[in-house]
């Protein structure tokens, strides 16, 4: 255990030398690539945001049904076969045929070739799922049916997020996908997400619809309310014209009016279908409907057939804007809610790394003092082992560009307590040892051969602990977990090779002195 | 020599009771629970004007109808910790801020403001729970590869001592639980292996060495070789907890309590809890022996 060959000597040196440097990059400023890395800080050490999206995906479900209900029943005509009753029930199409019919049905929604029923060969499993009870079929999305439906409408929300977050111009935001039906966003730097979480809060489904007072049109029709009083139309469930349509859209001043207004471009296929609508219903109130409320509904004076035109209803300049922002960026495909928020402030960002550099400083200091009553020369050894291992510790996080957390700076704080038990278990073993053996050599030299095991047992059972955290914790805890994790390995380098080595060459040359340690 | 042995009776029965009072605690005093757990909304502000206090902001903010609101000082006089339960309004935070600006005027800033669902809430918990249940398992097949089936029931019993007492001191004290007190558990469950690790490792080593010494001596003998180690390591540790609990700012404190409280716990258990359990389980040199011939 005592022999050092030369190369090994340089090697280790150069090693902890090239760490150092690339722990010292945090503070100053490289100009060669490798070297200019730094860790990043946390969100809790910045200040920012952070937001757990959940998208609500009950309505896309009963949408998706909804659309069903058509497709079936044209399905079947085509093949003479009559569905009878077929109604939407709790997420479940229900519907029944004549007795002699009832195997068709089901052999037709089974195929594995089925246009009806889309079959996924990966999972063996089909979109829909058809039971029959009591003469009735309930047709209803299976599990994987629902996965794919969620993971559909969570790619769809998550570009729209992105959409959104990149028009307002925050630096650096991180968007990520979350299970199946929930987005992350991180936005560093922003102490006050009232106007993100308004904009991620709204569908922004924007539809142009006649108010109608003809109950029966064949569309159906229904009751909305205005965005702006109690008052109630009865609008056409008909679409004339939804978001998917616009091209473009601005906040402007209405120079005649003196009012805020949100101007829009049409596509082509918008642009047909608008003039269309404004030239059959000159004098009919078109309704301009935002995620089920009236924005507000003009009454049609012109043909507008130049494809842009303009929505008023008392908008401050600032609704304008964010109104134009959510139209350009497009509608969620569903509702979302956001289910958790941490907001830190940049100063008590900056508070948090003062008190953390603080702590670790002090922290620092107590230990090397004690360590170094304790043991003198030695204890200088593991001193020294103990600053490298800290430069191994930032440097490995600077190499990988880790996260740094509030509580991962207490895993550092608590890897330099922890650090120096390898030391000690050896330098109490070697103490042990020359009590029966009067040559130091040969009392080191068992000394670190038989604290090995113990050594190894009480890391690797830290380690465990750092395991488990940083696949089970979220957020700052992970962050805790790397840097205890990380410091268990720059600790036994640190130990075997930086803190040996210093220690055979000072026992090698005082070989011969009594009570070494 | 310390003779550890001789109140190995008193600690046992000492540690008995200790369990019992703190499994006592939590069943029917329970744990604070924080908002990463129970769900709901918690507010950090300070404010420029010392004359506001916890009373005029608690009159403020009962007005608006939060339902149970907290407001406790953090740390100095002007920085304030308001938490209250799940809110079904979702502008909550934007209403404070304006009842606060009407009454105070522009006198805060909102330092941290952290809002936890109740589906987000229960899930934590879940994955709290089940990461200190996989610790638990991961650590029990540990010991139980590395050392015999005695020595196994010694080191989890004392890890289920050190993981339940401080719990219920948490409970005593009513201390927040939130999730960076999961990360101190598990640290404790690491840290609290590893004491026990040690003295069993030199257990071991002194009954393969030692034939004709009963395991009441040898654990006794273990112990007191072993011991320089363990003092040195927990009061560096503690060292380092003790800096990061009094400078490293009021958000680390329960996590640096919970784990102060885990490693002195910790050395106590692996002294008086595990090394007992290998006496009363009568260890001696057979048992490695013997092991060791089915190998």
């Amino acid at each position: 255990m005592l022999y050092f060959s030369k190369l090994r000597i340089i090697t280790v040196f150069l090693f902890s030398l090239i760490f150092i440097l690339i722990a010292s990059s945090n503070l100053f400023k490289f100009d060669n690539k490798f070297l200019d890395k730094k860790i990043n800080l946390g969100l809790d050490l910045q200040g920012g945001s952070y937001l757990l999206l959940e998208i609500d995906n009950t309505p896309v479900i009963e949408q998706k049904l909804q659309n069903l209900t058509t497709i079936i029943r044209n399905y079947f005509k085509k093949k003479d076969i009559r569905i009878k009753n077929l109604k939407l029930l709790d997420q479940q199409l229900l519907f029944s045929v004549d007795e002699n019919l009832k195997q068709t049905i089901i052999d037709e929604f089974n195929s594995q070739e089925s246009d009806l029923n889309p079959y996924y060969p990966r999972f063996k499993k089909h979109q829909l799922d058809i039971i029959e009870k009591d003469d009735i079929f309930y047709v209803s999305f299976s599990d994987q049916g629902i996965i794919n439906l969620k993971t559909s409408s969570q790619d769809q929300a998550l570009e729209i997020v992105r959409r959104r977050i990149d028009e307002i111009g925050t630096n650096e935001p991180n968007i990520l996908k979350r299970g199946n039906d929930r987005i992350l966003v991180e936005l560093p730097g922003l102490d006050d997400p009232m106007r993100i979480k308004s904009l991620l809060g709204k569908t922004a489904n924007l539809t142009f619809r006649f108010v109608t007072n003809n109950q029966e049109d064949s569309f159906g029709t229904e009751k909305l309310q205005y965005s702006d009083s109690t008052d109630e139309a009865i609008v056409s469930k008909r679409i004339i014209l939804s978001g998917d349509n616009l091209l473009d859209a601005q906040p402007r001043m209405n120079s005649e009016t003196n009012e805020t207004i949100v101007s829009f471009t049409l596509d082509r296929v918008g642009a047909k279908r608008f003039g269309k609508a404004t030239s059959t219903g000159i004098g009919k109130q078109l309704a301009i409907v935002l995620d089920g409320k009236i924005i507000s509904a003009p009454i049609i004076r012109d043909t507008i057939a130049s494809g842009s035109g303009q929505i008023s209803g008392g908008f401050t300049f600032q609704s304008a804007t964010d109104l134009a922002l959510l139209l350009r960026s497009g509608a969620l495909p569903a509702p979302m809610n956001i289910i958790e928020e941490r907001t830190v402030g940049p100063d008590l960002g900056q508070d948090s790394i003062d008190a953390g550099m603080i702590a670790l400083a002090i922290g620092f200091i107590l230990v090397i003092i004690f360590i170094f009553i304790k043991y003198k020369i030695f204890g200088l050894i593991t001193n020294i082992t103990l600053v490298i291992n800290l430069f191994l510790l930032i440097g490995i996080l600077t190499i990988f560009e880790a996260t740094l957390t509030l509580p991962g700076i207490a895993g550092i704080i608590l890897t330099v307590g922890m650090a120096v038990d390898a030391n000690v278990l050896i330098f109490e073993r070697i103490k042990e040892e020359l009590k029966n053996e009067k040559n130091n050599l040969i009392a080191f030299d068992s000394g670190y051969t038989k604290s090995r095991t113990a050594i190894l047992d009480a890391n690797i059972t830290t380690l465990l602990a750092a395991i488990i955290l940083f696949f089970m914790g979220s957020g700052p805890i992970k962050g805790f977990s790397l840097t205890l994790g990380i410091g268990i390995f720059t600790t036994l380098f640190s130990v075997y090779f930086i803190a040996r080595l210093l220690t055979v060459l000072y026992v090698f040359k005082n070989k011969d002195k009594e009570r070494l340690i | 020599m310390i003779a550890f042995n001789k109140y190995y009776n008193h600690f046992n029965i000492l540690s008995i009771a200790i369990v019992i009072i703190s499994l006592f605690l939590l069943t029917f005093k329970g744990l604070n629970f924080g908002i990463d757990f129970k769900g709901g909304t918690l507010i950090e502000l300070r404010s420029t004007d010392d004359r506001i206090n916890v009373s005029s902001l608690r009159d403020n903010l009962n007005a608006i109808n939060l339902g149970d609101v907290s407001v406790k000082k953090f740390g100095n006089d002007t920085d304030f910790l308001i938490k209250f339960e799940n809110n079904s309004n979702k502008n909550v935070i934007e209403q404070i801020k304006v009842s606060l600006d009407k009454s105070f005027g522009n006198q805060f800033d909102f330092r941290r403001v952290e809002n936890v669902g109740p589906k987000v809430s229960a899930e934590l918990l879940k994955s709290g729970v089940i990461a200190i249940s996989i610790a638990l398992i991961l650590m029990l097949i540990y010991i139980w590869i590395r050392f015999e089936w005695q020595f196994s029931l010694g080191a989890i019993a004392a890890l289920f001592h050190d993981v339940i007492v401080t719990l219920g001191m948490f409970s005593l004290l009513g201390l927040e639980i939130n999730l960076s007190i999961i990360a101190a558990v598990l640290t404790i469950v690491g840290y609290s292996m590893n004491d026990t690790v040690v003295i069993f490792d030199r257990v071991r080593e002194n009954l393969k060495k030692y034939s004709d010494i009963k395991i009441f001596e040898l654990t006794n003998i273990s112990i007191n070789e072993t011991l320089s180690r363990t003092l040195i390591t927990s009061i560096t540790t503690l060292l380092a907890l003790f800096s990061i609990f009094f400078f490293g700012g009021e958000i680390l404190k329960g996590f640096s309590l919970a784990m102060i409280f885990g490693v002195i716990f910790g050395t106590y258990s692996s002294i008086y809890i595990a090394n007992t359990i290998l006496v009363r389980l009568n260890v001696s040199q057979k048992t490695i022996l013997k092991e060791e011939d089915k190998n």
